[in-house]
């Protein structure tokens, strides 16, 4: 069923503010295997101008798809959830996000659209840190696929 | 930030360092952990078949993530990353044996985009078991 075209440009509430921990993004950085010690280590953060140690990049994606969440649940916009996957991701960075950042996403539905079947959705993530600075915006494509084959 | 790549030292057609990632069903269950996203076709066998898939599949953020590592890996800092997209065309199919996957990541300097800036775009391939798992798979990098 194709999605409601009128919430094209709305904006959600902002999420509840994320504190990013050292520590989470140490868990992070070991879960992708990546052992750059500017992950873990303030020190060699801070000799390459990070105030605190900053997160991999894709890092924010869990904060802002957490955040999407507020879209993908609205009752209203009828989307059907078990159908969806991750079409595209895109992130675009004023500054990585770091330790001690707390952060929080707005979230906008870009575009709604229908093909083949298949409802196509652009949501927007804003990504802010406490003092309104913009870090980090995320682009995230959901497909939800049509309810039969072919 | 700091990148220890300069941007005068490199062209269009500059080759990264490639790298290959290895995948197993571990790395999946600690990649749920650390990212908060249990669904699981990332984890249950049984589940991934019954919705049609040919077995567990890596979480596409963890493909993501570890793809943009050739770039992190190359200019050092990750603060260098001005912007980094790509698209999920192929699940990455992680067996339950001895080996896991592998996801084999390549890149070159596609563009370089502005003087001022110092900012190049780098195209990203990554492949798995043969077949591209990414498309249009680009970060715009600051180099030093």
């Amino acid at each position: 069923m194709a999605l409601d075209q009128s919430y094209v440009g709305r904006s959600y509430p902002p999420s509840r503010p994320y504190e990013v921990a050292r520590e989470k993004i140490r868990e992070f950085a070991e879960a992708v295997g990546d052992d750059n010690p500017v992950y873990t280590d303030p020190e060699t953060a801070r000799a390459l101008g990070h105030p605190d140690v900053p997160a991999p990049p894709t890092f924010v994606f869990s904060i802002t798809f957490a955040a999407a969440g507020d879209v993908i649940r609205d009752p209203e916009l009828g989307l059907d959830y078990s159908r969806v996957v991750h079409g595209d991701q895109k992130f675009a960075y004023s500054r990585p996000v770091r330790a001690g950042d707390v952060l929080t996403v707005t979230s906008t539905i870009e575009s709604i659209r229908s093909m083949a079947g298949n409802d196509i959705l652009d949501v927007r993530g804003d990504v802010h840190a406490a003092d309104g600075e913009h870090v980090v915006t995320a682009y995230t494509k959901l497909v939800a696929r049509a309810t039969e084959e072919g | 930030m700091a990148a220890s790549v300069a941007y005068a030292d490199v062209e269009t057609g500059t080759v990264l360092p490639s790298r290959e990632f290895p995948v197993d069903r571990a790395a999946l269950v600690r990649y749920a952990g650390a990212s908060g996203d249990f669904n699981p076709i990332h984890w249950n066998e049984r589940f991934a078949r019954e919705v049609g898939l040919p077995d567990v599949i890596a979480h596409g953020m963890f493909t993501m993530a570890e793809a943009i590592r050739v770039v992190t890996d190359w200019v050092g800092d990750p603060g260098a990353v001005v912007e980094y997209g790509v698209r999920f065309i192929k699940p990455v199919v992680v067996p339950d044996d001895d080996k896991g996957a592998v996801i084999e990541v390549s890149g070159k300097v596609a563009v370089k985009l502005d003087d001022e800036a110092r900012t190049v775009r780098v195209d990203l391939t990554a492949t798995a078991a043969g077949q591209k798992v990414l498309g249009m798979a680009r970060a715009v990098v600051r180099l030093a």
